[in-house]
């Protein structure tokens, strides 16, 4: 882990997409013990932002600089692994390296259920942890919010509050109540 | 019906070349269905099976010749551009066309045919121990550097897929293990040996360490079965084993409401 306020991810003019840019000069400040929020209506190119930033070829153009040995831990929008898969919550945890501690007492019960027998906010809230109590330095959580009930968005506004001091998070979400929760960097894209 | 051959001496060696394969192949065959490759262990036997009847035109011993060309048909999928279950299937049918070629037209290979398409494990020596106990030593080291990286490309594919030099050992090991195990136990009885027990085991366990252990005690159940079974009836032990499998998965309980079964859908 890094010390908090180290600049863990500066990228300057990013242009990411794939045939053609879906967004173009983007600069961003990655910094530990703070989030950045990308907002921005659906198709403007948040989650290729945060895939570009662990994938080279989705660059188009720009500058993204890692420290060596960097980190990064990325949630997808999307769950679709687990099904029919025989794996619990336990094991998903230690394919991360994540810690159990901390997790809130509600799934803290559910960790030798399979993923497939979960609820989906259970289920989300899940896969979220066993990204963001990883030991990861850049945490990109795209729509972590998916599927969670009042409780799962309680629990995932306090953690953003506070987020981990030597963790730099970007975050994409259209969940206004996780933005004001968030709310350090907030980089509006537009359409 | 003579059941005093089960304890023969002269069946121990074939009986210790099935015992490890019937435990590795449904362990190997966990991997295959997790990676969405379960097909390919057909795939890869059919084109083994080409290889091996080519081998035995060309005069090489049988584990060699299985063992290579089961390599040679995890490096054709591995330069698969596609990979999916069509080219699997394509692999399956290009290899069939090429074995029975092959073995109509050549009496050594009709020889060889009777190995690999009927499973005589009861005429297997000490080469076939040694390469099985081979392929499963090195696919149990393959497997605990590989282990985390596949499970995680399959729940978090965002994290990026498993190193090349990772896929390309599973895949090698994947392939050496359908080849030393067609020559032994025939095509089928691999094929179900690595495709039914994974099948039966991630519909039910609870967890991966569970479904390893369920595998691998239903392959070793429906071996133990098949072969006595065989002997007892004096057939080939590809059908005999075959039917086993498919019997033991059937039977198998599903352990659901057991202490570590599998829990209810919340």
């Amino acid at each position: 882990m890094r010390p908090p306020g180290t600049v863990l991810l500066p990228a300057q003019g990013l242009s990411v997409g794939y045939d053609r840019p879906l967004l173009q000069g983007l600069d961003l400040q990655l910094v530990a013990g703070r989030v950045t929020t990308l907002l921005g209506p659906n198709g403007a190119g948040k989650s290729t932002v945060l895939r570009a930033l662990g994938e080279a070829r989705l660059r188009l153009a720009g500058q993204v600089w890692q420290a060596p040995g960097l980190r990064l831990g990325h949630l997808a929008q999307a769950a679709e692994g687990q099904a029919e898969l025989p794996l619990c919550g336990r094991e998903l945890l230690a394919l991360t390296g994540a810690s159990a501690d901390g997790l809130p007492p509600w799934l803290a019960d559910c960790l030798d259920a399979r993923l497939d027998r979960l609820s989906g906010g259970q289920l989300q809230y899940l896969r979220f942890w066993s990204i963001a109590a990883a030991p990861f330095d850049v945490l990109c959580l795209d729509e972590p919010g998916n599927n969670l009930d009042a409780r799962g968005l309680a629990a995932l506004r306090a953690w953003l509050h506070t987020p981990p001091a030597g963790q730099a998070v970007v975050l994409v979400t259209h969940d206004d109540s996780l933005v004001d929760a968030a709310r350090q960097n907030v980089i509006r894209i537009p359409s | 019906m003579n059941l005093d051959l089960i304890f023969d001496p002269l069946f121990r060696l074939p009986f210790l070349t099935g015992l490890l394969l019937a435990v590795w192949l449904p362990v190997l065959g966990l991997y295959l269905r997790l990676r969405g490759e379960w097909l390919a262990v057909l795939g890869m036997a059919q084109l083994a099976s080409a290889g091996a009847l080519g081998g035995a035109v060309l005069g090489l011993p049988a584990v060699v010749g299985g063992a290579g060309a089961g390599l040679l048909a995890a490096l054709a999928k591995w330069g698969l551009k596609r990979p999916s279950d069509s080219a699997y299937a394509a692999m399956l049918l290009l290899g069939w066309a090429v074995a029975v070629a092959v073995m109509s037209n050549h009496p050594l290979a009709e020889q060889a045919a009777g190995a690999v398409f009927d499973g005589q494990l009861y005429f297997t020596g000490g080469g076939h121990l040694a390469a099985s106990a081979a392929v499963l030593g090195i696919g149990v080291l393959v497997l605990v550097r590989a282990h985390r990286a596949m499970l995680r490309a399959r729940v978090h594919p965002a994290l990026g897929p498993p190193g090349a030099a990772t896929r390309l050992a599973f895949d090698l090991v994947a392939g050496a293990s359908v080849g030393v195990a067609i020559l032994s136990l025939g095509v089928m009885a691999s094929f179900a040996l690595a495709f039914v027990p994974a099948w039966r085991a991630f519909a039910t366990a609870p967890s991966w360490r569970s479904a390893l252990w369920r595998a691998m005690a239903m392959g070793l159940t429906a071996y133990v079965v098949g072969f006595a079974l065989a002997l007892v009836l004096d057939q080939p032990f590809g059908p005999a084993g075959v039917a086993a499998v498919l019997a033991v998965a059937a039977l198998a309980p599903p352990w659901r409401g057991l202490p570590g079964g599998a829990s209810r859908r919340r």
